[in-house]
């Protein structure tokens, strides 16, 4: 027993010694210095066709839908550590396969701050834009096999963009978070600009707990962009069509576009104890103003016109997980366009048609219901079951069923709230 | 003689504002909140990220904690990756520079002490492993004392002004710790030679110093809840040799548990796994007291 307090007290001194640097030792998931992480992600799934279009929204980045059949998703690569006392690195590629051809994406690659103070942080590089909730959130992280209709109707899937990114953290007990990004503003939904610096964003965020079990986020976002040229046309996967044949050039020049949003999330847990239940309500509302000069070439025939849009978006979802290890999740999807086409010259195609093959004419609202039931067996899989119905407000409705696994491998990873 | 005394109530007065500005301490979990206010008094203003009914493994970066994180002048958690799903995370968002990984402002508790259950193998096939090694150090009071040896001398790199007041407290809490330690190896001695089933290694230490055989795991590999299958193994086991009790926290589910008991007839003690877990346990001496008294009632 003395013998024991002696031996304690021999530690204590040989610790005391030496410096705090050298006793912190380390949190992170891997002797490996960076840390490294693969996200694994396939599926199936039964779709009636491909070709995402959306009447009234002219489609850019990511924006799609997936093959038929047997298909890999987003399979992730990220590399990330301190890269010295100062700076934070980070990037990620997705390696997507498709068509017979494998692609290497970069999504993100940024370096941050670490020692600013004062709750200042910067951002520097290719990164997801602060702005909305699920924009930040890489999509093996979402509760879905596929992003909400809004977010590929209004970004191509995310807002990202390279510039920089300045945020605030304010030092009180409620949460606020404010930021600013300047980026190039050439990304969806920007386009071409000379300047290569007219992207701009701002966002805040605040959020607390009610009690031990519940907390909440709010934000609100705000982007705009300046443009020479943007061209429509979405990442369509597996959607090459015959049709596509002949030259079409369909783009918009001299564009303006602006989106503001709101978000919120809500989370409960008994106690605060996630593992066993948990409950997830989570919403975002976007509108987008565009304007900009419409053009259309097929071949010979060509149109143009003045194009003034306005359309909102938004998406409602909940994910219940009712026993350790098995989540279910419900969500709605709904996108409203108001645009409005002046001064049109047709040489060769009328204004229907225009409308129609521009994907500036607006139809019936679009929207989507989708149901999902996944199981994770460990921290590191997830297989998932998931039916969406599909009504872009022009055709019949498309009913998908996704079979998905999403697996990852490596550095433990920590998601935000 | 006159400017002196002035010169003195200047620094005096100076010294009692100084001294009013308490270290705002974010803990991560509530042994290490209740560690360092032992330690430091009425000089720390300390926060606990977690609560005794909570998981530190699974929960997030909320608002509310980056919230308190950018304030911090000194972060005491447990490291040996038990946070690393969300504090890498915090402490990026938090713009605050006094709690980065080089700064004095970052203590890990499990970092000063040596750990159990370090594995030889890194391979998730065996379950979500800390490399490591078992990060729940303060179920063994030997550690306990390294570890406010190590937080005393942070907390004086942090305000050597009031280096006395924490050496005071220090020797102040080594000397109750260890008398306490001495009454609860007398009360434990019968537990020495027993055998239990545990959910997840939680109480490696605990049962190390104790002296109480681990015969099996609830979870069939760690971190993963237990499967119908593996608790017939469990079944089994629990048939063939002589297991005196179940241990779980009252923050675990218990189904598993109660199933096997029920089975069985092996009685589960559900237990308080840190500050907080009962309405007694309100201090590291009291949550000892209240698990050793556990441990020893006659069920």
């Amino acid at each position: 027993m003395k013998l024991k307090i002696i031996a304690a007290t021999v530690a204590i001194t040989a610790v005391s010694t030496s410096s705090y640097a050298q006793s912190t030792g380390k949190i992170t998931g891997t002797e490996f210095n960076p840390a490294i992480s693969l996200i694994l992600d396939g599926r199936y799934t039964d779709i009636d066709s491909s070709e995402l279009e959306l009447p009234g929204f002219q489609l850019g980045g990511e924006a799609g839908l997936p093959e038929n059949g047997f298909s890999t998703g987003h399979n992730e690569l990220s590399i990330s550590a301190n890269i010295d006392d100062k700076f934070y690195g980070f990037m990620t590629s997705a390696i997507v396969h498709e068509a017979g051809e494998t692609e290497f994406e970069l999504e993100e690659a940024y370096i941050e701050t670490l020692k600013l103070g004062s709750g200042f942080t910067i951002k520097a590089g290719h990164f997801f834009s602060g702005a909305g909730y699920l924009n930040g959130i890489h999509d093996h992280a979402h509760d879905f096999t596929d992003r909400p209709l809004v977010y590929d109707a209004f970004f191509g899937g995310h807002l990202v963009d390279t510039g920089l990114q300045a945020r605030w953290l304010a030092p009180t007990d409620l949460f606020l978070n404010i930021g600013a990004e300047v980026t190039r503003g050439t990304e969806f939904p920007g386009g071409d600009n000379e300047d290569g610096n007219n992207g701009l964003a701002f966002f805040a965020k605040t959020g607390g707990d009610i009690g031990d079990s519940s907390s909440w986020q709010l934000g609100v976002s705000f982007y705009e962009s300046e443009f020479d040229v943007r061209e429509a046309g979405g990442h369509h996967h597996g959607g090459h069509g015959d049709e596509e044949e002949e030259a079409v050039d369909n783009e918009l020049l001299d564009g303006d576009v602006n989106v503001t949003g709101i978000d919120f999330v809500y989370k409960w847990a008994p106690n605060g104890n996630s593992k066993k239940k948990n409950f997830k309500l989570q919403a975002e509302y976007f509108v987008k103003n565009e304007t900009a000069e419409a053009e259309f070439v097929e071949g010979e025939a060509s149109a143009e016109a003045s194009y003034d849009g306005e359309q909102t978006g938004f998406y409602v979802q909940a994910i219940y997980q009712f026993m350790p290890a098995w989540r279910v999740g419900l969500r709605y999807d709904q996108l409203e366009a108001d645009n409005t086409t002046t001064d049109f010259i047709g040489g060769g195609v009328e204004e229907e048609e225009f409308l129609e093959e521009s994907g500036l004419g607006a139809e019936d609202d679009p929207t989507k219901t989708s149901l999902m039931v996944d199981y994770s067996p460990s921290h590191f899989s997830r297989i998932r079951l998931q039916f969406s119905d599909l009504d872009n407000g022009h055709e019949e409705s498309n009913d998908i069923i996704t079979l998905q696994y999403i697996m990852s491998l490596g550095t433990h990873g920590a998601h935000t709230f | 003689m006159k400017l002196s005394l002035s010169m003195i109530t200047l620094v005096l007065v100076f010294m009692s504002a100084h001294a009013s500005a308490a270290l705002r301490v974010f803990t991560c979990e509530p042994e290490w909140q209740s560690l360092v206010e032992t330690l430091g008094g009425e000089h720390v203003k300390a926060f606990s990220a977690t609560t005794a009914f909570q998981d530190p493994h699974y929960i997030e970066a909320r608002p509310s904690l980056i919230a308190k994180a950018r304030r911090a002048d000194l972060l005491v958690c447990t490291g040996a990756e038990l946070e690393i799903g969300w504090l890498p995370v915090l402490m990026r968002q938090s713009g605050n520079a006094k709690i980065q990984p080089d700064e004095p402002g970052y203590f890990l508790a499990a970092a000063q002490v040596d750990r159990i259950d370090i594995p030889e193998e890194l391979d998730r096939s065996h379950g979500d492993l800390h490399a490591s090694g078992n990060p729940h150090v303060h179920w063994d009071p030997y550690r306990i004392i390294t570890i406010a040896k190590a937080l005393t001398n942070r907390l004086i790199m942090l305000d050597k002004e009031n280096t006395t007041h924490y050496e005071a407290r220090l020797e102040n809490f080594e000397s109750q710790w260890t008398q306490a330690v001495t009454q609860w190896e007398a009360n434990a001695s019968q537990l020495k030679g027993s055998n239990v089933i545990v959910y997840h290694k939680n109480w490696g230490y605990l049962l190390n110093w104790l002296g109480i055989n681990t015969v099996a795991d609830l979870e069939p590999k760690s971190g993963i809840p237990p499967t119908s299958a593996h608790l017939a193994k469990l079944l089994e086991i629990a048939r063939t040799s002589k297991i005196d009790f179940i241990m779980i926290t009252n923050y675990q589910d218990d189904k598993g548990a109660q199933w096997l008991s029920k089975k069985s007839g092996i009685p589960v003690k559900t237990l308080p796994f840190t500050v907080g877990g009962t309405k007694d346990a309100t201090n590291l001496f009291t949550l000892y007291n209240a698990i050793i008294k556990a441990l020893t009632r006659e069920t």
